[in-house]
């Protein structure tokens, strides 16, 4: 009895696209799929930066994708030849699935096309993954920090901030301050 | 009918009490403490579960939270202060009149709390001086009450400038 109720609140919360759309994504993009995967019922495809926009276009207008769940980031220093990777969840309310599409990007042109125009949602997210992580969205209409104050230097989510770098604005350690060069040493990333 | 020395003396009192003028200020002021709730994390329930009417802060003369800083005597410090939000706490506690005082409300406000990175204050105690800390994380209503008593015996046994 348990059981069938658990399983009917999964599929009423977590319904993933299926095998056939990965191939209509296949085919029609091609050599630009890096790879795809499945785990835990969750679908994701792994796509070159070329066709970032034109599939994000595609999968809302043509795949009935309207709604962007998620926009972030990873950074894989250390992890991976290619260090960061852009993730984005992507959600069908009139057909209740979901897709996940990350898109790697090599460190020296962390840079990716601005999604605000299909969505006005894709705005915040990508000043925050700017914010935290440094990746650029070319396009967009208003690259400042989200979350942290423009005096703040560095990107704090990069796996090399340094750990215990502390940037207050008022008090002990502040610019200006004695502290202040040992500061910007362990701040600049 | 025979008075006994006690009633005698009784009748016999002038309706007055002696004291000092310090005193009557710290005995007035701890019972009329008016509150600039600085909420900015979770900390905020339990103050507000402290304020209303279950413990009830008003049984100690602190059931008005004023919400400018310049109608508040105590500033009530709860949730946690990130760098980008010290300076507008520092601000807030500039604005108010003398007499003031300073609760930190919880273990962000004492020392950062559970967090120690790049975004959060490692303790209000940096910027601006506290008079009470109440740990907890958050405090349960029972020791907001216990601090705010102890800072009432505080405010009772300083000086009081006149
Ligand atoms: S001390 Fe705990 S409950 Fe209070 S604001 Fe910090 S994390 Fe939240």
């Amino acid at each position: 009895m348990s059981g069938t109720r658990t399983e009917r609140t999964f599929q009423a919360t977590g319904s993933w696209a299926g095998p056939e759309l990965v191939e209509r994504i296949c085919e029609r993009f091609e050599s630009a799929v890096l790879g795809q995967s499945e785990a835990f019922g969750e679908r994701e495809v792994t796509v070159r930066r070329e066709i970032w926009p034109t599939l994000a276009r595609w999968l809302k207008e043509d795949e009935g994708f309207e709604y962007l769940l998620d926009l972030t980031a990873v950074d894989y220093l250390g992890l991976r030849p290619v260090r960061f990777e852009v993730v984005a969840h992507f959600y069908s309310l009139s057909g209740n699935r979901r897709l996940r599409v990350c898109v790697p990007l090599q460190e020296e042109r962390a840079e990716l096309p601005t999604l605000t125009g299909l969505w006005k949602a894709a705005d915040w997210y990508e000043r925050e993954i700017w914010d935290l992580y440094g990746i650029r969205f070319a396009g967009h209409p208003d690259l400042r920090r989200l979350l942290l104050y423009d005096e703040f230097k560095g990107h704090p989510l990069r796996k090399d901030y340094k750990m215990k770098a502390r940037q207050p604005l008022i008090g002990p350690g502040t610019m200006g301050g004695a502290a202040s060069q040992s500061r910007e040493d362990e701040a600049d990333v | 009918m025979e008075l006994s020395p006690v009633q005698r003396s009784l009748e016999l009192a002038e309706p007055f009490v002696t004291t000092k003028l310090d005193k009557v200020l710290g005995w007035g002021r701890k019972y009329s403490i008016f509150n600039y709730p600085f909420v900015t994390a979770c900390c905020g329930m339990e103050y507000m579960s402290a304020a209303c009417s279950r413990y009830d802060m008003d049984r100690f003369g602190a059931g008005l939270p004023r919400f400018s800083p310049r109608q508040s005597d105590v500033l009530l410090v709860v949730g946690t202060i990130t760098h980008k939000m010290a300076p507008v706490l520092k601000q807030v506690y500039d604005q108010m009149c003398e007499p003031k005082w300073v609760v930190a409300f919880g273990a962000c406000t004492i020392s950062g709390g559970p967090y120690n990175n790049y975004a959060v204050l490692q303790g209000i105690d940096q910027i601006i001086p506290v008079d009470i800390y109440i740990p907890g994380c958050p405090p349960h209503a029972e020791v907001v009450m216990d601090g705010l008593i102890k800072l009432q015996a505080k405010i009772q046994h300083q000086k009081h400038e006149v």
